[in-house]
């Protein structure tokens, strides 16, 4: 999963930025040798001729890393790429991410592992992968886990849906435990969502849309928590939405129980009422909720109940996405707008900041020896360089993404990523790809 | 008004405009020929992505007797069977060249989605469970024919509200006009918050039947019953049906009114439908006036609203 190419590797000094990673923040430059490792980080780093990074005014930070990413390959090339996910993904900071199964076919044998790996290492990031839980993300049947971590899969989901059968849950718990991988769940109980478009509340009554009731996620949150405490196996929450969701995980792990749980950025940046225009970008699995369920999802982020901010990057082509409400798929894009909408509508440290993007996601998708910093000699450099004040406003319409589904069309921003850095290599540089 | 897609976008000077107009188109409609050139050279086309033959021809009927051209899009027989997407159907017949589309369609929104790829007026004909704007209109005209005014009358609605479009334009409708509105229905058939819907909630038809003048009813649909939304058709009836008992307890002078068609022995007893309280046939009769008022407050502005048709040809020669 590295990238191999030295072509266009050589010394580069990130100069004037403030380093900020888990350990702290501190005004430094950052050199980076030819091996594609950190060589230095001093208060002032002559460069000796070396390229020089601008980073005034900016953040040098370690590379995001995204636990949760739509690629649509092998399948829905129309939709996006490895490639061209990657080039969203440099594009806002993330020098790594974590691809989800629910492709055609899907990533649940170690021959699509493969396919979808050798594709990532052409890719300008880092491009890891789950493994389906059940086999065809089907629910039926256990895929071949073991087959798949010997790739070096480290997370199992079937995401795009929830593992129904409570027996099968279980068992793929107690088997995966052994293997030493980590279990995600998309948390929604079909039973209860299947027939719904959005958020079951005052908008879905007012619209006339039928809804997905937010007991849909919380009772397989429940479920999921109470067969990881009873297996003992690592769990997961896949893009936490709901108020009773992140109160079961707080109290779970305030109980020590090993549970980690995601938040995307449009759960914490959006509500139900987006979707009185009837406009499907706004529709997304799980939906956009209540004012109430946001502010709990951002609580969550806050004091760390919710460890990772995962974009759920959902790519769907324009057709798609102009079909009837109730038909057009769930999905919205997230990689190049997740860094700016976490530092306008968060107040949270740049530290914490970094942790959920970077290094909660790495250790939590057990890459830490190569993402998520910290920031040092002989460090892998995976990095980005932002300006946290920077204004701009979104526009669908210049995204990298091969699709245009950013629900969020006209709305002022702040923070952009200037450069970013994989395994010492810019592949973005001031906002402009370097492939 | 450039569009009709909500009646939540009609305040009651609004209503009371299209009330004096459907007055005016009603006594058209009473005319030996009932037809008035005001929209004549205008093309209304009915999009009818969903089936619905009633509410169709009243449309169809009303364009004509404005002397409008009209055209028919119907899903059974069109490209759309062949994957062609709403917005590339829109965009054909628009580049058509007409001035008006009357769209119904089994999506809720999709009237709304399409005022963004045309230009020209869009009436909602009745969207998914979201609203069924002229159906309210004629409702409310209706009333209006018996009450004078809505205002303090009591409307109670029962049955499917949840998946009811004539449901939710309704209640905005009575209530818009003054009406007091309660809902009559299981919590199974109520939509899952009325968090700002001006309405009281009961489950008990027979505590209020002696006590309204209008009673709604909404059309039961068969498929609910595998929903677990009632045990069945049978225990619905008996909660929530007309049958004599219940009409002989209204008020006299109490108006009961169903959108069509109806269930005969499910919402309503079968001998219960001849009874006088029914304004069944009103409703029907006045569908066409109210839509032409809403077709000629879109597209009329400046035509002779009621000219026989030779006095305009007259004129204009």
């Amino acid at each position: 999963m590295t990238n191999t190419e030295t072509t266009t590797r050589g010394a580069v000094v990130i100069r004037g930025g403030l380093v900020v990673d888990r350990t702290g923040e501190r005004r430094a430059d950052v050199a980076v040798s030819a091996d594609g490792c950190i060589a230095e980080v001093a208060a002032e780093i002559d460069p000796h001729g070396a390229p020089v990074l601008d980073a005034a005014g900016c953040v040098v930070a370690p590379g995001f890393v995204d636990l949760h990413t739509h690629l649509r390959q092998p399948g829905k090339e129309e939709a996006e790429t490895i490639e061209s996910g990657a080039w969203c993904a440099v594009t806002g900071g993330y020098t790594a991410v974590v691809a989800m199964p629910n492709t055609t076919p899907p990533i649940d044998s170690a021959a699509v592992v493969r396919e979808v790996l050798e594709l990532g290492r052409a890719a300008l990031c880092d491009v890891y992968t789950t493994g389906a839980i059940t086999e065809g993300r089907a629910g039926e049947r256990l895929a071949p886990l073991a087959e798949m971590a010997d790739l070096g899969v480290r997370m199992f989901t079937d995401d795009g849906t929830g593992v129904q059968d409570d027996r099968l849950m279980r068992r793929a718990f107690e088997y995966a435990r052994g293997l030493g991988v980590t279990l995600a769940q998309h948390c929604e109980v079909d039973a209860l969502a299947a027939g719904g478009h959005m958020h079951e509340g005052e908008w879905s009554a007012r619209l006339g849309i039928p809804g997905q009731p937010a007991e849909s996620e919380d009772l397989m949150v429940a479920r999921d928590l109470l067969l990881a405490e009873r297996t003992g196996a690592p769990a997961h929450f896949q893009h936490l939405s709901t108020a009773r969701s992140v109160a079961m995980v707080r109290e779970a792990k305030a109980r020590g129980l090993a549970v980690t749980a995601e938040a995307t950025t449009h759960h914490f940046t959006l509500t139900h009422a987006a979707c009185a225009s009837y406009d499907p970008v706004f529709k997304v699995n799980p939906p956009l909720r209540t004012d109430e369920d946001v502010a709990a999802v951002r609580a969550g982020l806050a004091d760390g109940t919710i460890d990772v901010i995962a974009t759920d990057h959902a790519p769907h082509t324009q057709e798609s996405k102009e079909l009837p409400f109730d038909q057009a798929p769930p999905g919205m894009l997230g990689l190049e707008t997740a860094l700016a909408l976490a530092l306008t509508e968060l107040d949270l440290p740049l530290v914490r900041l970094v942790e959920l993007l970077s290094s909660r996601p790495a250790e939590i998708g057990r890459m830490a020896d190569r993402h998520g910093g910290p920031i040092a000699a002989g460090r892998p450099a995976n990095l980005c360089v932002f300006d946290p004040q920077t204004r701009w406003t979104v526009e669908p319409a210049k995204s990298r993404s091969r699709s245009r589904n950013i629900p969020y069309a006209g709305r002022e921003v702040r923070g952009r990523v200037r450069h970013t850095l994989v395994d010492g290599r810019p592949v973005l540089v001031d906002g402009e790809l370097r492939p | 008004m450039k569009h009709l897609l909500s009646v939540a976008d009609l305040d009651a000077d609004d209503f009371e405009e299209l009330f004096r107009l459907s007055d005016s188109f009603a006594e058209v409609s009473a005319r030996r020929i009932p037809k008035v050139p005001a929209l004549r050279g205008r093309t209304v086309v009915s999009l009818f992505f969903e089936d619905s033959t009633r509410t169709r021809l009243s449309f169809e009927t009303a364009a004509k007797r404005l002397g409008a051209d009209t055209m028919t899009f119907s899903v059974a027989s069109s490209s759309m069977r062949k994957g062609e997407s709403v917005r590339d159907t829109i965009e054909t017949i628009d580049a058509m060249g007409v001035d008006a589309m009357v769209v119904r369609h089994g999506s809720a929104g999709v009237p709304q989605r399409i005022t963004d790829w045309t230009d020209v007026s869009v009436v909602n004909a009745g969207d998914g469970w979201h609203e069924h704007p002229t159906q309210a209109l004629l409702d409310a005209y209706t009333l209006r024919g018996r009450f004078g005014s809505l205002a303090g009358r009591r409307v109670a609605i029962v049955g499917d509200i949840a998946h009811s479009r004539v449901a939710r334009s309704n209640v905005v409708a009575f209530s818009t006009l003054g009406a007091e509105v309660i809902l009559v229905a299981p919590a199974t058939l109520l939509p899952p918050s009325l968090d700002g819907w001006p309405v009281k909630v009961t489950e008990d038809l027979d505590g209020v039947i002696d006590s309204v003048d209008v009673l709604y009813l909404l059309r039961m649909q068969r498929e609910r019953m595998t929903e677990h939304l009632v045990p069945s058709l049978r225990e619905y009836s008996r909660r929530f049906g007309l049958d004599h008992a219940r009409a002989d307890r209204l008020r006299d002078g109490a108006v009961v009114l169903h959108p069509g068609p109806m269930n005969r022995g499910v919402e309503i007893a079968g001998d219960v439908v001849d009874r006088a309280e029914l304004a069944v046939v009103d409703q029907v009769r006045n569908g066409v006036a109210v839509r032409m008022a809403v077709l000629w407050s879109m597209l009329g502005a400046g035509t002779d609203l009621v000219a026989e048709p030779d006095e305009q040809q007259g004129a204009q020669q």
